[in-house]
């Protein structure tokens, strides 16, 4: 028998059953029919091309060395890569209560699975948006890629630990699932994605900082466009805020599995 | 072998805590087929469910040195919005086997034919026990966990699930639970009965069945 005791085959386990997991929600998540998997970037790109046909439209200011595009690119992108990895954490044990029935499956795996999915998804998004747009002469290339991803990296570990955070507490209390929409909402204008830090007035520059992924968001933009504005980030507290979230997350995850009663 | 020791499995109800088993000890060894028997709402499925794993114990032990199946009922094991192999893949993988001898076993053996394309959601519940059943045998466990629900079908499917037991599998043992004392004398050779939360083990089958009907009747 097989068992998670020792390391070396657990982990083997583990990763045959967050594989097996991943492809159930790829089936789900994107369908067999229509264009399928392709949804995976053709969603973010369609909602990243109308944030800047209409921004183009609507607002029209000028930001010299900053491609609008570019902005809503990377602004967006990095919306979609939080926002995405915390809502389909929320409610995610019930439509896999049935394949709880099989031992090595576990809740950490659906959630695992589910995240691995969301930043394959929103970095696959990210990457091939940049290049297209970059042929196209819409987007320039970016101007220090080790920062770039450095940057896209640590929001991609906030992603996923507020993802177990938040999945964790909607199976504690159905609050969640009603409230988590609308902090989204209150939190994506706050997020960083839809203006530079150092466009604001010093007391909200203060506030903002509390967000982390205001942090993170400006260090990808500053890897994307460059010394053209003066980045507000904290590495530091945008790595203690992950770790932070992350311990919380799984020990709240914890608490909730073990009420998990499989269907 | 699978050993439970002084297992004991509570639940929080609305009214407070529920033990639905009490201190249960059982010793299964390989190739034996145990029935146990107990009434509506007895705790058969919950010591299904902590034998395979899927629950952990309140208090207590449950060792497991054999490769134990998932517990083979109408409900739970597959996921109802994919299609029958869409599931059959996911068994595939998380119990690391291969995938095509496994579909040609379960097309072969569960009669589903074109059904295995469609989302399980709209099977019955006899073709998703013939599912159950088929997976669970091609993926080779040394024990198998069966609600007396499963074993459905017709006179010909149940000749066939008797053949792939009793006869190909002689070596594996085999774990019912019913309440129904016939089925449990038709496919085990030892059985214990649970009341009032606690597991009565018989050496044989006859044994537990009069003591069944003594409680139950």
């Amino acid at each position: 028998m097989i068992s998670r005791d020792s390391l070396w085959p657990a982990l083997g386990i583990q990763g045959r059953v967050i594989g097996a997991l991943t492809m159930r929600e790829i089936i789900t998540r994107y369908g067999r029919h229509n264009i399928g998997f392709l949804w995976l970037f053709v969603e973010p790109a369609l909602f990243t091309l109308g944030i800047t046909v209409l921004w183009n439209i609507a607002v029209h200011k000028h930001m010299p060395g900053i491609s609008i595009t570019a902005f809503a690119l990377t602004g967006y992108s990095s919306v979609l890569l939080w926002r995405n990895c915390s809502g389909r954490c929320v409610n995610a044990i019930e439509p896999n209560l049935s394949l709880l029935y099989h031992r090595n499956v576990r809740v950490i795996d659906v959630f695992l699975a589910r995240l691995i999915l969301e930043v394959a998804g929103a970095t696959f998004s990210f990457l091939v948006l940049s290049i297209v747009f970059n042929f196209f002469g819409l987007v320039p290339t970016p101007a220090d890629l080790f920062k770039l991803l450095v940057g896209w990296f640590l929001l991609a570990w906030y992603a996923i630990s507020l993802g177990i955070l938040v999945g964790a507490l909607s199976a504690l209390t159905e609050l969640i699932e009603r409230v988590w929409h609308i902090i989204t909402y209150l939190l994506f204008p706050l997020s960083g994605a839809a203006y530079l830090v150092e466009w604001l007035p010093p007391g909200a520059q203060h506030f903002v900082g509390w967000l982390p992924m205001v942090h993170a968001t400006e260090l990808i933009r500053f890897g994307y466009f460059g010394s053209v504005f003066r980045p507000h980030y904290d590495i530091f507290y945008l790595v203690v805020s992950c770790l932070v979230q992350s311990l919380l997350g799984v020990f709240l995850l914890g608490i909730a599995a073990k009420r998990v009663i499989p269907e | 072998m699978i050993e439970l020791v002084d297992v004991t499995k509570r639940y929080r109800t609305r009214s407070g805590l529920r033990t639905v088993l009490n201190k249960v000890n059982l010793n299964i060894y390989p190739g034996e087929k145990i029935g146990i028997l107990g009434v509506n709402g007895a705790g058969k499925s919950t010591m299904i469910r902590l034998l395979s794993g899927v629950e952990q114990p309140t208090d207590g032990l449950v060792l497991r040195k054999m490769n134990v199946s998932w517990p083979l009922a109408f409900s739970g094991g597959f996921q109802g919005s994919l299609t029958g192999y869409d599931n059959l893949r996911f068994i595939c993988r998380v119990y690391g086997v291969a995938r095509e001898p496994v579909e040609e076993f379960v097309l072969a053996f569960s009669e589903l034919g074109s059904y295995m394309a469609e989302p399980v959601k709209t099977y019955s519940s006899g073709m998703r026990a013939k599912l159950a059943f088929a997976l669970s045998m091609a993926v080779n466990f040394d024990c198998f966990l069966v609600d007396e629900v499963i074993a459905v079908g017709d006179a010909k499917f149940q000749q066939k699930c008797h053949v792939e037991i009793f006869e190909k599998r002689k070596d594996k043992a085999m774990i019912m639970v019913s309440h129904d004392a016939n089925k449990i004398r038709e496919y085990c050779s030892r059985a214990s009965v649970i009341f009032d939360g606690r597991l009565h083990n018989f050496p044989n089958v006859e044994e537990a069945y009069s003591y069944y009907t003594e409680i139950s009747g």
